[in-house]
């Protein structure tokens, strides 16, 4: 499966960026960044990436990005949120006034859950669907409180759940882009592969 | 599953890669933490007195006071940073112990150290540094810093030294990547610059951390002429709350820094911004007052 070659969008307001398009490279596949809803037309899978989640926002806002997103996941379409990205896919969020939510999974996100940058980690942990443990770094990084009855829990860390699947949707609270790992990212580009050979 | 490692290297300098494609912004005040937040920033700068005014001071600049650091912290929840002078262990370890998410080790500030920047390695918390050329930029590496900003002239609101120095690095970098290797040693020597930097630099093709533009961003163009010639985001100063109208100036400068290659985008974003900071011309800045050569 993995042996096809995809187009996978990057949305790229501000962030991480180029640390996915590179492990994408790595693999065979095309990286696309997105910055206009029209991009998102061509593209297999998107990945929303780790930046800022407020900055990422206020941006995809501006630029109606917000609705061609989430058009995007009623597509069946896979999308991969990595820290930022996983506040953002996220239904609903603990103590904020104003959610920064695209309301696509339902899952519910402490954003900075781990604490400040002082408290960022590495750590080596148990995936679901991954043999041996995996390198997870965290930045200043959030984590799910609690999840909704469709959706697998795929790791956890301390007790907060850091990686989840729900159908077309998988987060991570972690930074697979910045390690030579790329076992997390086949685990999304498998799930491109399924989803390609359905709408097909 | 193992124990967890903080202050690493990787999270260290992954914590600039979040920043990247993004603008800092200097906020002196919870309200303007606010309105940066507001407008898009990925992380503000907390500290006493933008450049542009720490200049028209005069005196010796110092670390914020600390309440001004806890106040902003309070305020958002974006990053946020702050600046200590250069040299100063003290002013560094008590930003640490406040929690910031980054120190910058500024020659925005008064040197507290004429001969030797910070050891930045033991710190948990991550470095940015800046830089006019890859010699600084190697050496700043070499002592530990997780991210640099080319230093440009702070608080003038005039982008020709922030373009001459973000030029001089990239042109150094692109030589470095296409020389040999036995050509590494002699070219360390002259730049200043730690040969094992240097030889990380050829072996990955770019800087091993993250590159902002600084000092004398003004405009939403201005940012996204520095992003143009290969800035990973941009530092703004004075030139948000120094000009008419900060909220609209915060908001264009993030947008022009994002569609930074859109350019009928960044003209919408120019239109009826009112006047932006009163700018300094180079010539008529006397050489004590040149903060870019403040470093060592």
């Amino acid at each position: 499966m993995s042996r096809n070659k995809y187009r996978i969008g990057i949305l790229s307001m501000q962030g991480a960026t180029e640390e996915h398009a590179g492990q994408l490279r790595d693999l065979g596949h095309e990286p696309i960044l997105i910055k206009n809803k029209e991009m998102l037309e061509n593209v297999d899978g998107l990945i929303i990436p780790g930046g800022e989640s407020t900055a990422i926002w206020r941006l995809m806002k501006k630029n109606k990005l917000i609705e061609a997103v989430q058009q995007f996941a009623q597509l069946k379409k896979p999308i991969f949120g990595t820290c930022a990205g996983l506040v953002l896919l996220g239904k609903s969020q603990v103590e904020t006034e104003e959610p920064v939510s695209l309301k696509l999974m339902d899952i519910k996100v402490k954003r900075n859950g781990f604490g400040r940058q002082k408290d960022s980690f590495e750590a080596n942990l148990d995936v679901k669907g991954i043999k041996e443990a995996y390198p997870a770094v965290f930045i200043r990084a959030p984590y799910i409180e609690s999840v909704g009855e469709n959706v697998e829990v795929l790791a956890a860390y301390d007790n907060k759940i850091v990686a989840a699947r729900e159908d077309n949707l998988l987060v991570a609270a972690f930074h697979p882009e910045l390690t030579d790992d790329n076992r997390f990212l086949e685990l999304f580009l498998s799930m491109v592969g399924e989803k390609s050979v359905l709408m097909i | 599953m193992t124990d967890r490692v903080t202050g690493t290297e990787r999270v260290k300098r992954g914590m600039a890669q979040m920043q990247k494609g993004g603008v800092i912004m200097d906020v002196v005040n919870k309200e303007q933490a606010k309105i940066a937040e507001e407008a898009g920033a990925v992380a503000v700068m907390a500290l006493e007195k933008v450049p542009s005014d720490i200049r028209a001071a005069g005196g010796v600049a110092r670390m914020a006071d600390v309440s001004i650091v806890e106040e902003v912290m309070e305020a958002v929840s974006i990053p946020v940073m702050a600046k200590v002078r250069i040299g100063h262990i003290v002013e560094a370890r008590v930003l640490e112990s406040l929690g910031v998410d980054y120190i910058d080790e500024s020659e925005v500030l008064t040197p507290a150290d004429d001969l030797f920047h910070l050891d930045k390695k033991p710190f948990t918390v991550p470095f940015v540094c800046g830089c006019r050329d890859l010699g600084e930029a190697a050496r700043r590496i070499g002592e530990g810093a997780s991210m640099l900003r080319t230093k440009g002239e702070p608080g003038t609101g005039n982008i020709v030294e922030a373009v001459r120095h973000l030029r001089e690095v990239q042109s150094q970098v692109r030589r470095i990547v296409h020389m040999n290797e036995d050509e590494l040693m002699t070219e360390a020597k002259n730049l200043g610059a730690p040969f094992e930097i240097l030889l990380q630099i050829k072996e990955a093709g770019r800087l091993p951390v993250v590159n902002f533009a600084a000092g004398g961003v003004a405009t939403p163009a201005d940012a996204a002429l520095m992003m143009e010639l290969g800035a990973d985001g941009v530092f703004v100063g004075s030139g948000i709350f120094k000009s008419k109208n900060p909220e609209k100036f915060a908001r264009s400068i993030v947008e022009a820094t994002t569609y930074y290659q859109d350019y009928q985008k960044i003209g919408e974003l120019s239109k009826d911004l009112g006047e932006a900071m009163k700018g300094i011309d180079m010539k008529t800045l006397r050489p004590e007052d040149r903060m870019q050569d403040r470093s060592f």
